[in-house]
């Protein structure tokens, strides 16, 4: 090989110039955040459905409470009855994304607690620690919805 | 097997005319209800709302309270530039609210008196026709409602209305509190935390106050002018004949503005 000495060098060169944004964040790995409550979120026990239902389905509810707001002017939600007494799994979720994307929730039973639909007068109400409850979660996710451009974000103490 | 021609005239002509005679009938026991009652409407009660505005009652001073409960509530910003006003309710000259109306022998005084005006909620909305994300569109109570959510701000529905009640946002209404001479016209914006502000580049306007609505309470603007002057603005129902709107256009001579155009305005104005 000619120049052998100058190529290897090169490749090492090269090679740690590559991995230097890996060997630099070695160790250093952020962790999944987890949504913090507010005691009132505690007291409160359940959100309008379950827990599993809303980390994996929220964008899905808000949007469709969005809709029928202000488009069909229902006000209301009357959550599905026991969804915290039911099993989460596999397959309850599959039937929840298949409900979710017909636009229908038909087969859930509903309680006779009401709810009004609002992200910033319901959802905020419990849930006023908008930065460790929505936000750290959406910039660990690297998204950025824009609900905030226009909904008013509860003032939090620093 | 099968129907003759004859038959099939026979049986299309009883058809018809049962139908006819089905929804003439319904006009007759129930007028104004027809359409109404096909879907009632959950929580706002009224099928089709409208506003009447009694001239004798307002003033200028009663008219600003209105603009400005409406635009607290609303958090309508003042940019302070007539070019980027972004307004629900605002007042207009006579010669300008009704230019079909005019004549050049009218008196300067009622020539320049000021009108309250605001979006008419047509019953044949222009806007809504040409608005190509059905962001704007007509409740089934008769208002005229805006979709933030889905306005893409061609502004086409702007250039549809003949009454000029929609306005753009050029930009971001929460400069209001970052730029030094914007700051002292709008002291604590967002004024009402419980209503969303709107974002660049979406059109809005006045919408009979659907969120007030919904709890049972009447429109701000209607609130605040009844405080002072009891009638200065009466809100109801058109579909029901027993509403005060209905019995205040009977008896009173009211006018509406450019109704030449067809899109039938439900905003009234006793003169």
């Amino acid at each position: 090989m000619y120049d052998g000495g100058k190529i290897i060098v090169g490749l090492i060169v090269c090679l740690a110039f590559l991995l230097s944004p890996f060997i630099y964040n070695a160790g250093t790995t952020a962790k999944a955040p987890v949504p913090e409550l507010t005691e009132k979120a505690k007291e409160a026990k359940e959100c309008v459905e379950s827990t599993t239902y809303m980390r994996a389905w929220h964008m899905q509810l808000l949007d469709q409470w969005r809709h029928e707001v202000v488009r069909d002017a229902k006000r209301t939600y009357r959550p599905s009855r026991k969804a915290r007494d039911m099993r989460l799994d596999q397959q309850v979720i599959d039937q929840w994304r298949h409900a979710v994307s017909d636009g229908t929730r038909r087969y859930m039973p509903k309680s006779d607690k009401v709810f009004e639909k609002s992200l910033q007068n319901t959802c905020l109400d419990c849930h006023s620690n908008k930065s460790k409850f929505c936000d750290e979660c959406h910039d660990y996710m690297g998204i950025d919805p824009y609900c905030w451009d226009c909904h008013i974000e509860p003032e939090e103490k620093k | 097997m099968g129907v003759n021609r004859r038959e099939f005239l026979k049986i299309a002509g009883a058809a018809s005319l049962f139908g006819l005679g089905g929804k003439t009938a319904i006009e007759i026991l129930a007028p104004g209800k027809v359409e109404a009652s096909m879907e009632a409407l959950p929580l706002t009660g009224g099928e089709r709302w409208a506003m009447v505005v009694d001239m004798h009652k307002m003033d200028d001073a009663l008219m600003d309270k209105c603009i400005e409960a409406c635009h607290r509530e609303h958090n309508v910003p003042d940019l302070g530039n007539p070019k980027e006003e972004v307004k629900w309710l605002w007042k207009e000259d006579y010669h300008h609210s009704f230019p079909g109306q005019h004549h050049q022998y009218i008196g300067d005084h009622f020539k320049h008196t000021n009108f309250l005006l605001m979006c008419n909620h047509c019953t044949n909305p222009p806007c809504c026709r040409v608005c190509p994300t059905q962001a704007t569109f007509q409740r089934k109570d008769g208002i005229v409602m805006m979709d933030m959510h889905r306005c893409i701000g061609c502004r086409f529905c702007m250039a549809a209305c003949p009454f000029g009640a929609r306005s753009f946002n050029w930009g971001d209404p929460y400069r209001v509190t970052r730029v030094e001479e914007l700051k002292k016209l709008n002291p604590g914006f967002p004024t009402n935390r419980e209503y969303p502000t709107r974002s660049k580049g979406v059109v809005e306007k006045c919408t009979f106050c659907t969120e007030r609505l919904a709890k049972g309470l009447l429109p701000a603007c209607v609130e605040v002018a009844n405080k002072v002057e009891e009638g200065a603005m009466i809100f109801g129902d058109l579909a029901d004949p027993e509403s005060e709107v209905r019995q205040v256009l009977k008896e009173t001579y009211t006018i509406r503005r450019k109704p030449e155009l067809g899109t039938e305005p439900n905003l009234f104005f006793i003169v």
